[in-house]
Parts: C-alpha cells; structure tokens; sequence
C-alpha cells in the first residue's frame, strides 16, 4: 500500500478552476487505488483509497459492502451525519425504508408541478438583481437565494424566518467551519425545524414536509422527522446554490454556449445535464467498506474509508474517445453522470435540482441578453478546495 | 424486446419515467417503477435502453431481439 498523499480531492489545475488537478488524473491513470487524506469538518481528516475512473465509481457507489460509514451514534454530540432521519446514515433496509417515505414526494410528476412555484421565485430573483443594477452579485441575489426558497416552500417556512434559515443553511456546509460551530448550528437548526414538525403535527401544511407527516406521521419519531428536513434543507440548498453560480460562470466564459441555453430551449435539458458533469458540485462522496472486497482487482480492506472523486470520474465517461470531456459542449450532452451519485444513495432531490436549473438558467440569460461579468474574469473566486465545489463572487452588468 | 423491472430494488430516481414514459411510470407514493409495456415497440427501444443505463440501481433488465411472447 502506497503512502497516503496530503492532495485536496477537489484540487483544480493551476489557473484552470473547472479543470481537475494533474495529480487526480495521474490517479487515474494508476492501476492502484491511491490513498490520499480528505478533509472533513467532521471527522477532521481521514484516509481513503480514492476512486476516480467512471467504471470503478458506478461499481463502486453501487456496491452493498461500501456503507455510508456514519451512522447514527446517540452518545456522541449531534451533527450534521450524526443524526437520526438523515438518509446518509441509513444501509440497506432500514435507507430503503426511510426512503419511501420521501420518493413520493420527488417523483418526476410531483416535481413538474412545482414549476409554477419556482418560476415565480425566479422571476422575483431576477427582479432583485434588476433593482441592484451594475455590479449585482449573482451569488449573493441569485444563486443561493433560489434554491433556499424553493426548500422553504417545501419545508413550509414562514417569510419572516427565511433570513435566519437562509445563515443556517450555509454554515452547515461550511468546510472552513470548526467542529464546535457546526454542533451549535446544528442544535440551532435542531430547534427551529423541531417548532416546524410540531406546526405539522398540528395541521401538516400542503407542502413537502406536511405531505410526509400526513402519510407517514405515525412511522416516524419527531426526531426522525427534523433530521428529514435538515437533511432536505442541507442537501437542496448548496448543491443547486453552487451549480447555478458555477454553471453561469462557465457559460459567461463561453459566450457561443451561453447563446445555445438562452435561445434554444428544446437544447436547455441536455444543456444542464452537460453542465452537471463538467461542473461536478458535490467534487467527492465518502464511503466505508464494510468487509475486505476489491473493486476491480484493487483490495481494500474492512473498515477503510473509501473516496469517489466524482470530478475525476465525470471526465472519464465512455464518450472519452469521442470527443475531450475537459472541454464544455452543452450540444453535446453525456449520455450518463455520477454527479448525483449511483446505487440506493443516488440523490433523492435530483430531479428537482434539474427543474431549478432548466428553469433558472435560460430565464436569466433572457431577462439579461447581454449579461457580462462586472469585474476582471480573474477576480471571480473560486471554491476549489471545499467538498462542494462553489463560485464565492459572481459581480455581474448587462 | 422485453423489458422487466425489479420493484423491490428501484430507488425511485426517476430516469426511466423521463427517458421512457410510454413504457415506464411511477408509483404516487412512493415513486417506484411501474412497467407500462412489457414488450414496447421498435421506435421505443432507444429510450428503453437509455433509461436501463440510467438506472441507478439495475432495477430494468432489457432482453433485446425477443419477440413479445
């Protein structure tokens, strides 16, 4: 077994922030598994193999013997993994189980008809960086707030706490953040969503959240139920938040393709799928071996951590001998991804996050034909050494 | 073709529904596959086979070249 190496999973190419790092290719290229060391706000830092071909990823997040590796500890404190209802701390049966009780609610139909919904909310974003005029930060007016809404809609968050859920939210993914921090935010977020359950208890809204508590209430604990919609919360806002900000970057980087999302709405879905592989917001998903098992021949070994760079995978797809996957062609979109994930644990709120994005994109564009970054190309900054990749400034003019 | 599903193991993903929606739905509920057409014509086939490469879980197994019995 090779040394462990101190290299971010989500490194990007000097000066390239899309681009993964020579040294995860370079693993690619390996026949071994490397293992590096992965930071983690949780767990400080761990060591992992690391898997970042696209055929050993799928193999790999679809096979039984590789848990979640975080289950639900009622001794130790609270966090964000530690917690009963969140589904990344469920296994086999017990995940499936947990999990019905949601896919209903995330069902291709049932998230069609939220479109009205989120294009209101669009729109309302839309006329927010409107009024802020030249210099509007998309960030700050756009990107985050759009998906932190369409959640509070889902939730049944009242207006007047959408400020402070909004703060709380964004501390719960905050890599930069120490442990004790995200305890506190955590008993935080614990309080507010359990005032929440308890309304739905009371009369469950029409709304997501209302919706699980009407059909399976008397299955699950209230605990269980504020672990779901922190999960939601959590999982909903900063995956969609980073890949409308970095999505729009790259597309503002190439005019030509922007062109295409805004004026060719039959081309839109296959555009985002493109722009979901290339931008891989969620760069790395852990993992823990649950018995010795290989993938491929590769061993590892009972109770090692295991890493999948999605990042790395999602530039290795089949379509590798047809055309450069470094290179962005939303006409030309992937047959597959792993952005989402692959296997049970495959992002319960994807096609959610897809309705966002294929709604959000080509109406900004339209609503700003001549969109253009406000400051130099190279002061936009770039979140590449966090788990969740993400664009920290976005000063836009039209 | 033939085209099977696995309720059991579906993970209610949703690709089959929007690769194949004359030949797969899903449960209200909870979401699962349900098979529309068990031996879908040739001008579905494509999609078929997409949404059995989507599939997240393996749950559609695709037997090509049979006829429908």
């Amino acid at each position: 077994m090779n040394e462990p190496k101190p290299l971010p999973i989500a490194a990007r190419a000097e000066g390239c922030p899309f681009t993964p790092a020579d040294e995860l290719y370079e693993m690619q290229r390996s026949e071994e598994l490397p293992r590096i060391m992965v930071p983690s706000p949780l767990l400080d830092e761990f060591e992992a193999a690391t898997i970042t071909r696209y055929e050993d990823a799928k193999n790999a997040l679809s096979d039984t013997r590789l848990r979640m590796g975080f289950v639900f500890d009622p001794e130790a404190p609270r966090t964000m993994l530690n917690q009963p209802g969140n589904l990344l701390n469920y296994n086999g049966a017990d995940h499936s189980r947990l999990r019905r009780m949601l896919t209903g609610a995330f069902t291709v139909k049932r998230v069609r008809s939220l479109r009205p919904m989120i294009e209101r909310i669009v729109s309302d974003r839309l006329d927010a960086v409107e009024q802020a005029g030249a210099g509007a930060d998309l960030v700050q007016l756009f990107s985050t707030p759009i998906p932190t809404l369409v959640i509070c809609e889902l939730l049944g968050v009242p207006y007047a706490d959408r400020a402070d859920f909004q703060h709380r939210a964004q501390v719960g993914l905050d890599v930069n953040t120490s442990r004790e921090t995200q305890i506190r935010n955590l008993a935080e977020m614990d309080e507010y969503m359990a005032t929440l359950i308890a309304s739905h208890r009371e009369s469950p809204g029409d709304n997501l959240l209302g919706s699980v508590v009407r059909e399976h209430g008397d299955e699950l604990t209230d605990d269980e139920l504020v672990g779901i919609g922190n999960m939601l919360l959590i999982a909903g806002h900063e995956t969609t938040a980073s890949m409308l900000s970095a999505s729009t970057t790259l597309l503002l980087r190439n005019p030509d393709q922007l062109a295409v999302v805004r004026d060719e709405p039959d081309a839109v879905d296959g555009a985002v799928e493109e722009l979901l592989r290339y931008c891989s917001p969620a760069t790395a998903m852990p993992r823990q071996a649950a018995a010795d098992m290989s993938v491929r021949d590769q061993e590892i070994g009972e109770g090692e951590r295991v890493v999948v760079s999605v990042l790395a995978a999602n530039r290795d797809l089949p379509e590798a001998e047809e055309r450069d996957l470094d290179e962005l062609d939303v006409r030309n979109p992937p047959k597959h991804h792993v952005t989402f994930g692959y296997g049970a644990h495959q992002c319960l709120g994807q096609q959610l996050a897809r309705m966002e994005l294929r709604i959000a994109l080509p109406a900004l564009f339209n609503r700003f034909p001549t969109l253009r970054f406000a400051c130099p190309e190279e002061d936009i900054e770039y979140r590449t050494k966090a788990l969740v990749f993400g664009v920290r400034n976005l000063p836009v003019t039209w | 073709m033939n085209v099977d599903v696995d309720q059991p193991r579906c993970v209610a993903a949703g690709h089959c529904v929007s690769a194949a929606p004359e030949v797969f739905d899903q449960r209200d509920e909870d979401g699962v596959v349900v098979l529309l057409d068990e031996t879908p014509g040739e001008h579905e086939h494509e999609r078929v086979r997409e949404a059995a490469l989507l599939c997240p879980s393996a749950a559609i197994t695709v037997r090509e070249g049979e006829r429908p019995s």
